[in-house]
């Protein structure tokens, strides 16, 4: 199969070829070390990753060239601040009235033979989906790409259950066949190099271990995997979109696979978060035009599918989910982060996801979306999260629906600091700090003799001190006067 | 209770405060004096699919009759361009052998270079993903300028499935190198030719 | 007007001669110019962090300070932007505050600054806080007419050139306390900028925060790159 070399948005890009003498050699950077609930350690892991040069190279060259790309898209589009207005108010009307728009989408699936299920969380989600493969005896699920399978862990679940499940998505195929988390949500392998995919395939699936070109290895897949959908009895799609006007489910891919889940096997299950949820038809207009442009610099994705109900002969299942959404909508700081499509731009402009990769963050969501979800999951396990930010505000900037990204961040770092996470306390003795910078003589005392190591954060103030500034810049020289003695000498 | 009414009692009593209105699309338009046909062709083009040429003169299915030709397996939704395997009551997998599959978009779209296939275009939904190639007739007078002109058309509130397809099966999922044929089709070719 | 300079704690300490341009550009103006010298800091070290509460007492000195001027102005943009939107400074003081670019673009006019002359090559950094904060330049995430309100002041410099850097609104990775708590990352940003910096043919760079200069001249120095870093004060006083 040849390498279509094309004006595809992705086929504009520059070559991407990783730096380093001997790229195929650099083993893959693993995520963060998962300790029980002990508060996960990003820092840690962004240090591995950034050990990894030639991937972290990489990864950093890849996701701003997505970056580019959609600033190039969004700045040919006169109305593109009206659309992400529209888009925000479209879902904060529709998540002020979920109750109102969950009962209208249910009620026009139904009509149109969809059976329509409720989930609490992800324990229940499983257990539906469960008794609809007992119910067909099936024995293998195929699926598409879906984050909030992820949430659930359906696949584990299902593996235990001695059911076997296949994910069709290319990047998720790679990270099963790795027993690796995805690490982005749209891009799930961004953080790997096409060696490491040989190696994995190799492995998995018998490939050539010499091989390493993309177009070998996607082909491998696609064959691998044809068999298996074309066996299988029941196919699971996520949702991008629900729209409640007519019952229907919008799935947005590249690869056509989730329409090969939906339409092959004659069962097609949708798992969908409640928050997905979308009023009136014409709304895909202004969603659709949004998404991919963010996602990836691409005016569309290759299909956008709309199943509004089963086959003839086959059967269509929606379960709707919670799993901590409605909790989520009574924060009244965070609520708005339920407006999120998944488009992954946020990790793309994020200057620290880039040079950290998604699996440094040790839960579902990574980057700025992920500190401030992950949160509402596990308060205590994510408590670092938050400090894994610059505050930059890049995020919120290139957010489709204008959700406040950066603030709600600096607002989950007070919700931690008066929850007092003990973490945060050992890296930032603040109380102490207050103390000084409120009393000027005090204050101009510690200046006066010197104690300071860093221009903004005075010695005192740290836990480990000059050690930490010192790793990778040199400290700032003292000069021999402070502007409040050269004032005083100079104009008092 | 319910996992349905626990849901919709949490849902409103987390209601947050303040409603606010659902807002009103406006209508966006490059203006009447679009090119569609050249826009909708650069962006099929710009997106992986290709564009077929009409026939010689006075003969203008003749390109696609070669096409059809030279294909192994063809089944065919478009009468003037006959397969040799029908879609009537297919068991979807059963078209896994497939190698072209000729269909009708209902209409497109210039803006992103999408045709729209309903379940009755494709006969069975699978045909879509599962052929190798497809090639797709589009009357030039079915082409919206943008999105919001497609999602206020009728089809959208009728049938059981409708997809805009945009240029063939995609992935860069490796390195971000660009692949056609990921998992769908490989190529997908569209005749500008009035129904 | 009577205008309370307010130093931020690291120019005090690091870069006097930046306050020292500061004052001189305002009183060249013809502005009658104080620093209460009582002031110590706005309170973004712990208000960053997520601590509040320990903020109360720095902000009630802040208060005492500069509650008698008519304008504040502060070279610094994240500390105008830490003292206007999420302090908690009583209103009347922290709605008075300017940071000293919009000061001087808004309230001044580029068209009224006294001649400068800075005859070499430079670069512009804008801060994050200045670039999506406080208004410095359109956000270029945005599709927004252009504006640039640090261009519009330096147009006026005699001699001075400035080219672009790649990357130009990526963060260079100081963020406050995540300089040590995430060291690794941000000296890596800091590393990326100043090579971008160095790629740009500069010989300066310039911005209005001297919090990033710091640290990317920290990493500039580690790197052996001969970049010399000021701030805008510093060339529009010369």
């Amino acid at each position: 199969m040849k390498r279509v070399h094309v004006d595809h948005a992705e086929g504009r890009s520059k070559s991407l070829a990783p730096d380093g003498p001997a790229p195929e050699r650099e083993a893959q950077p693993r995520g963060a070390r998962i300790r029980g609930n002990r508060p996960v350690d990003h820092a840690e892991a962004a240090e591995r990753f950034l050990a990894a040069s030639d991937h972290v190279s990489f990864h950093d060259k890849r996701l701003w060239d997505l970056r580019e790309k959609r600033d190039r898209e969004s700045h040919g589009i006169a109305e593109w601040e009206e659309l992400r207005g529209l888009a925000s108010g479209i879902k904060e009307h529709a998540l002020t009235r979920l109750d109102d728009y969950l009962e209208l989408f249910e009620k026009n699936a139904a009509a149109n033979g969809i059976v329509v299920h409720w989930a609490r969380d992800g324990a229940e989600h499983n257990r539906i989906i469960t008794d609809i493969l007992r119910a067909h005896q099936a024995t293998l699920l195929v699926k598409s790409k879906s984050m909030l399978t992820e949430e659930c862990g359906l696949r584990p679940h299902l593996e235990e259950l001695g059911i076997a499940v296949i994910e069709t998505d290319l990047g998720e195929r790679i990270q099963q066949l790795d027993n690796e988390d995805p690490s982005h949500v749209v891009v799930p392998a961004v953080h790997k190099l096409r060696s490491d995919v040989a190696e994995v395939f190799a492995r998995t699936l018998g490939t050539d271990p010499d091989n390493d070109d993309p177009a070998y290895l996607t082909e491998q897949q696609r064959r691998s995997n044809r068999p298996l959908i074309l066996d299988a009895k029941v196919g699971l799609t996520g949702a991008n979109f629900l729209v409640a006007e007519t019952g229907a489910i919008v799935v947005c891919t590249n690869e056509g696979n989730a329409d090969l889940c939906a339409s092959v096997p004659s069962v097609h299950i949708v798992s969908a978060g409640i928050e997905k949820i979308i009023p009136r038809a014409e709304d895909l207009g202004v969603f659709v035009r949004l998404l991919s442009r963010s996602a990836l610099g691409s005016p569309i994705t290759q299909y956008t599918s709309h199943f509004r109900g089963p086959r003839a002969g086959g059967e269509m299942h929606v379960v709707l989910v919670d799993n901590g959404r409605t909790a989520r909508l009574g924060m009244a700081e965070f609520w708005t982060s339920l407006k999120c499509i998944r488009c992954g731009a946020c990790m793309n402009t994020c200057p620290v996801y880039r040079r950290s990769g998604g699996l440094s963050y040790g839960a579902t969501y990574a980057g700025p979306i992920g500190l401030i979800i992950d949160p509402t999951y596990n308060r205590h396990k994510y408590s670092l999260l938050p400090f894994a930010s610059t505050l930059n505000g890049s995020c919120t900037a290139v957010c489709p629906v204008k959700i406040n990204i950066h603030e709600q961040i600096l607002s989950w770092r007070r919700v931690m600091a008066e929850n007092h996470e003990p973490k945060l306390r050992k890296r930032l003795s603040m109380q102490g700090a207050a103390a000084l910078l409120s009393r000027p003589a005090a204050y101009r005392a510690a200046v006066d003799a010197g104690n300071a190591v860093l221009p903004h954060i005075p010695r005192f103030v740290l836990y480990n001190p000059v050690n930490a500034w010192g790793k990778g810049r040199d400290v700032p020289v003292v000069p021999g006067q402070s502007f409040h003695a050269w004032y005083k000498a100079n104009r008092k | 209770m319910s996992a349905r009414a626990d849901i919709l009692a949490a849902i409103r009593s987390n209601r947050p405060p303040g409603a606010t209105d659902l807002p009103d699309i406006p209508v966006f338009t490059a203006g009447a004096d679009t090119d569609l046909v050249a826009e909708f062709s650069r962006r099929l083009i710009q997106m992986g699919g290709k564009l077929m040429q009409s026939g010689p003169e006075g003969h203008p299915w003749q390109s696609a009759r070669n096409m059809v030709a030279e294909a192994g397996v063809v089944c065919s939704m478009v009468p003037e361009l006959p397969g040799n395997r029908t879609l009537v009551d297919a068991v979807p997998a059963s078209l896994q052998d497939i190698d072209l599959a000729v269909l009708r978009a209902c209409f497109a779209v210039a803006e992103t270079g999408s045709i729209a296939l309903r379940a009755t275009d494709l006969g069975v939904n699978a045909v879509g993903y599962l052929a190798q190639r497809l090639l797709i007739l589009l009357d030039p007078a079915d082409i919206v300028e943008n999105l919001h002109r497609a999602y206020e058309r009728p089809e959208f509130h009728e049938g059981h499935y409708i997809v805009l397809q945009t240029g063939p099966s995609a992935t860069a999922d490796i390195e971000g190198v660009l692949i056609h044929g990921a998992q769908g089709v490989r190529a997908l070719t569209v005749l500008l030719q009035a129904g | 007007m009577r205008i309370g300079l307010f130093v931020p704690c690291f120019i005090d300490m690091f870069y006097r001669d930046v306050g020292i341009a500061t004052l001189e550009l305002l009183e060249k103006l013809g502005h009658a110019v104080e620093y209460p010298a009582q002031q110590t800091c706005c309170g973004q070290p712990m208000g960053n962090s997520g601590f509040t509460a320990e903020c109360a007492p720095v902000e009630r000195l802040f208060e005492r300070n500069f509650g008698g001027f008519d304008a504040i102005v502060c070279p610094s943009a994240s500390c105008v932007h830490h003292v206007r939107h999420k302090s908690g400074i009583a209103r009347g003081v922290a709605d008075r505050t300017y940071e000293l670019v919009e000061f001087l673009h808004d309230v001044v006019g580029p068209g009224a600054l006294p001649p400068a002359s800075f005859p070499h090559r430079a670069t512009l950094h804008n801060s994050c806080t200045a670039l999506r904060s406080l208004d410095h330049e359109s956000v270029p995430e945005l599709n927004v007419p252009f504006f640039s309100k640090p261009r519009a002041l330096l147009a006026h410099v005699a001699g001075l050139e400035l080219v672009d850097t790649e990357r130009a609104d990526e963060c260079c990775g100081f963020g406050g306390t995540f300089s040590v708590t995430e060291e690794a990352v941000s000296a890596r940003m800091g590393q990326d900028k100043v090579s971008r910096q160095e790629k740009s043919g500069a010989a300066f760079v310039v911005s209005a925060d001297m919090s990033c200069l710091m640290h990317q001249a920290g990493c500039a120095a580690r790197q052996g790159v001969g970049l010399r870093y000021v701030h805008i004060a510093q060339v529009l006083n010369g």
